[in-house]
């Protein structure tokens, strides 16, 4: 584990462990409290493996019921507490705290309710993305947004990060498909947010909890639109013998009003990695491999089709392939799919990043990529989200190297330094956890964190969940609550009039 | 009393920290199209934000657009059209319900207001498409959230949390859009002379065919007469419409025609009365009637609405019309009664959602809750970060109360 700082953990908490175990195992009787070392384990680290920490005790509540009595319990006794889907974040969200209750939300495993007609489904946090489409698939319907772990990762853990995928560039994110959430605060109070219905009566909440990283809030139930899935899909698969005729291709599709269900683009370094270990007959001679993916009508997908392949041949493609059947489709996709574990193939450890910059200004961040590359002298791989902009660069290094995963933590902020330097973020949809909790000063003032930190104040005023997270310095909310503009301090010495 | 008029972001950050340091209160102000709605302020003055305003970046290839937040929504339509680009959340225009000028309303009433249109059922609201802004809180502190970018998860959307908020919790001073092209063109399949029963019923079937139905409203008898001009006639009217590129519409369009042969008596509308229909049906032009008899605005699960006025009808006088399958009803009380207590008990029966009373009169709304009221613990959550933002209370103080 590299120099993180985490919140201190608090000795009374710790010297009172074995009283707080016996109390949790009343709250949540049977099978739903582990505190055992080695059972603790499978705990220890979410999809951020670099950084490891067994929590105080593991607590699987089963009941609504349940989670507000361990919060009201862990408040009154100042306990902290991180909240934990499936345990797929790339960003350290669910990374257990030494002195905290690690609250895991498995056991919420049902679907509660599926309405068709009115495109409509609650189900319980810890059912999986996946597991929402599964369940209403025999009726033509899917929930859109698909995070490449969709199978495993929790709809719950999808409000908290807000994920994404492949097809929210058509489709949106998490924010743009989930209607309601029923939570409950860290005082224990369960509140319910939107539901059915459209939009909020007052300020929009669930847009707020929606990417809070669990900081605000245990989510214990979430409605969800369903989509009707489109009749067809067809993809095209163009390579460019330079990323910017690539990068301009994306501009020009876009620029035809054309929104494709998905438009992802690879490097050369992820082309070869996903054709060595996958051989989906990608070509080995372009700089930049672009997959655009239509969807819709067959009508309108063959329209579209001859479009986009009109574009691509005007922005100088030197192969363009069109998929003729669904077995062509999904091999195009299967080399960018693999595009992670073909990476992890060739090279002993990889760092996933998740920038998101201004299109425009993708050959500059990669010729930035590359300088860098060299400086640190590690490998990076690129693949990339082209429609909207998100990066996900792969940077290559050995563990066993003393000193190369620092060498490779480097490199990736110097990486989101750059994505922000050209106008755009240090996260797409990974989320800040505590990987980038420490950057996000390159993208907010301190009073612009501070603002962040009021909304933290009102829904949990002593900082007990999920602390050591997202904000690089959590001010004590008193502290925030002064004005820092006083009476007589600002020099009006007339009512300004403009 | 005094109006404060100021030019530049600045200049807005001096007055709010000023009124801040004075504790003196502040009227939000862009065109004014909204300020019937809310309850009655009384404040000491008004912070006028119309001259605040010129688009500072309009990036198309890039799908992004920020204006200052005094900005014209009109101007602002009239730049994405001549791009072949929208708001895809189609903003609706609340002046001609009010009695004010049409066309009227700024980018920052935009999203204070969350604004809508029939598109929201596919394509979302103002706060599905708010990528970044600057603000200045009621504190007098200037600060920024979000960015340029769609795909952005860097720390809480504050941005999300001002929709919807009134001029209650900031002021805005810059917002940063997601834009959209805009469809090469649409029709609207209208199914002729269904009850409220058969046609939500046809609208739930529409939207759950591979169709892409992009909005669904439904106008009974009469209603059907007051939009585009009295294009539909009077007789009941189920519309469905259909948009994207020419090939496809016709192809939905057919779909659609198969699915709901049976539904009753089919109508084909073009582009451009199709434009002119839903345009009506966003700006609620059926109750845009110089009077001022309440209308609610009522957000529901779909299935529920027309049941709801099915009740409601047994104990007041309304005029009703549906549009996002039937979850959105605007209603109309005939003898001028709000029946606020009435409508809000029924809507909890029904499912739940939220009633606001969009056009009523000062009386009315300075005595009855315009905004749903929530229940007691998230009216204190709601009310623990109004405290944060602004806790003298001088920002639009009681609009939302």
């Amino acid at each position: 584990m590299s120099g993180l700082a985490m919140p201190k953990p608090d000795a009374e908490t710790l010297r009172r462990r074995s009283e707080i175990v016996a109390d949790m195992r009343i709250i949540v009787p049977g099978e739903g409290v582990v505190d055992a070392a080695n059972e603790m384990r499978a705990f220890e680290s979410d999809g951020l493996t670099a950084y490891r920490q067994l929590p105080l005790v593991v607590v699987l509540p089963e009941t609504v019921a349940q989670v507000s009595r361990v919060l009201k319990y862990c408040v009154d006794r100042n306990i902290r507490v991180v909240p934990r889907g499936s345990g797929t974040s790339l960003s350290g969200g669910a990374l257990p705290l030494e002195d905290a209750v690690l609250l895991v939300m498995s056991r919420f495993n049902r679907i509660l309710e599926i309405d068709f007609p009115d495109r409509i489904v609650v189900a319980q946090p810890g059912v999986t993305n996946l597991g929402i489409t599964s369940a209403v698939e025999q009726e033509g319907f899917y929930y859109a947004p698909d995070p490449s772990s969709q199978i495993a990762c929790s709809i719950g853990g999808n409000v908290a990060e807000n994920s994404g995928g492949v097809h929210c560039l058509k489709y949106g994110l998490t924010a743009n498909n989930v209607l309601g959430i029923e939570m409950v605060l860290m005082n224990g109070e369960v509140v319910r947010l939107g539901g059915g219905h459209l939009d909020a009566e007052g300020y929009d909440l669930l847009g707020v909890m929606t990417g809070s990283e669990g900081l605000l809030g245990v989510v214990t139930e979430v409605t969800v639109r369903i989509l009707k899935k489109p009749e067809t899909a067809r993809a095209l698969l163009i390579g460019f013998p330079t990323s910017e005729q690539g990068g301009q291709c994306v501009a020009d599709i876009i620029g035809a009003g054309i929104i494709p269900g998905g438009m992802e683009m690879m490097d050369r370094p992820a082309i070869h990695a996903a054709e060595d270990f996958v051989h989906a007959g990608y070509p080995l001679d372009v700089e930049a491999l672009l997959i655009v993916e239509l969807d819709g009508p067959g009508v309108e997908v063959d329209h579209l089709i001859t479009a986009v392949e009109a574009i691509a041949i005007a922005n100088g493609s030197t192969t363009c392939r069109i998929s003729q059947s669904e077995q062509e489709r999904l091999s195009f996709w299967a080399g960018r799919k693999a595009a992670f574990p073909a990476v992890g193939r060739v090279s002993p450890d990889y760092y996933c990043m998740d920038g998101t910059i201004p299109r425009k200004e993708l050959p500059r961040v990669l010729a930035g990529m590359r300088e860098l590359s060299e400086k640190y002298g590690l490998g990076v791989a690129n693949v990339f989200h082209a429609g909207d902009g998100n990066l996900h660069p792969l940077i290559l290094y050995d563990a066993n190297v003393p000193g190369e995963l620092d060498k490779a933590e480097s490199f990736g902020a110097d990486i989101l330094r750059l994505c922000v330097k050209v106008g755009g973020v240090l996260t797409g949809e990974h989320g800040v956890g505590v990987e980038k909790r420490d950057l996000m000063p390159e993208m907010f003032n301190q009073v612009d964190l501070d603002q962040q930190m009021r909304v933290k104040c009102a829904f949990d005023p002593n900082h007990l969940l999920n602390p050591g997270k997202v904000f690089p310095q959590l001010r004590r909310c008193a502290e925030l609550g002064r004005m820092h503009v006083h009476r007589g301090q600002v020099a009006f010495p007339d009512i300004p009039r403009f | 009393m005094t109006t404060f008029t100021p030019l530049t972001p600045a200049e807005v950050l001096s007055t709010v920290a000023w009124a801040a340091a004075e504790e003196t209160s502040l009227e939000i102000l862009g065109h004014g199209s909204k300020r019937g709605i809310g309850r009655p302020l009384q404040t000491e003055h008004t912070l006028d934000l119309s001259k605040l305003s010129g688009v500072t970046l309009y990036e198309p290839a890039e799908l992004v657009l920020s204006a200052k937040a005094g900005t014209p929504l009109a101007d602002i339509e009239r730049l994405l059209a001549d791009n072949g680009q929208q708001f895809a959340f189609e903003p609706m225009d609340y002046g001609p319900l009010l009695g004010g000028e049409p066309g009227k309303g700024t980018i920052g009433g935009v999203l204070g207001a969350n604004l809508s249109g029939p598109r929201r059922l596919k394509a979302g609201a103002a706060r599905d498409h708010i990528l970044g802004i600057n603000v200045v809180s009621g504190r007098g502190e200037a600060f920024k959230s979000g960015g340029r970018v769609v795909k952005n998860v860097t720390g809480y959307d504050l941005s999300k949390l001002m929709a919807n908020s009134w001029g209650t919790l900031a002021v805005f001073t810059d917002l940063t859009f997601k834009v959209l092209p805009a469809a090469e063109t649409e029709v609207t399949l209208a199914v002729r002379g269904l009850l409220d029963d058969a046609a939500c019923a046809a609208m739930a079937l529409a939207l759950g065919s591979s169709a892409e139905v992009s909005s669904a409203a439904h106008l009974p008898e009469r209603i059907a007469a007051r939009v585009a001009g009295g294009a539909l006639g009077t007789e009941a009217a189920t519309l469905l419409r259909v948009e994207g590129f020419g090939p496809s519409v016709d192809y939905r369009i057919a779909a659609l025609k198969t699915l709901l042969g049976k539904a009753g008596p089919l109508d084909e509308i073009t582009s451009e009365t199709s434009k002119a229909i839903w345009r009506d049906i966003r700006d609620i032009r059926p109750f845009a009637d110089g009077s001022g008899k309440p209308v609610w605005r009522v957000s529901m699960t779909p299935a529920q609405g027309h049941q709801m006025v099915l009740t409601l009808r047994m104990q007041a006088a309304v005029s009703a019309f549906y549009d996002w399958q039937g979850g959105l009803v605007w209603l109309r009380m005939e003898e001028g009664d709000p029946e606020a207590a009435l409508l809000r008990g029924l809507l909890r029966k029904h499912g739940g959602g939220h009633a606001t009373l969009v056009r009523a009169a000062p009386a009315h709304r300075a005595a009855l809750p315009v905004f749903e009221p929530q229940a007691p613990a998230l009216a204190a959550l709601s009310q623990r970060l109004k405290q944060e933002f602004d806790p003298k209370n001088i920002l639009n103080p009681g609009r939302m109360a």
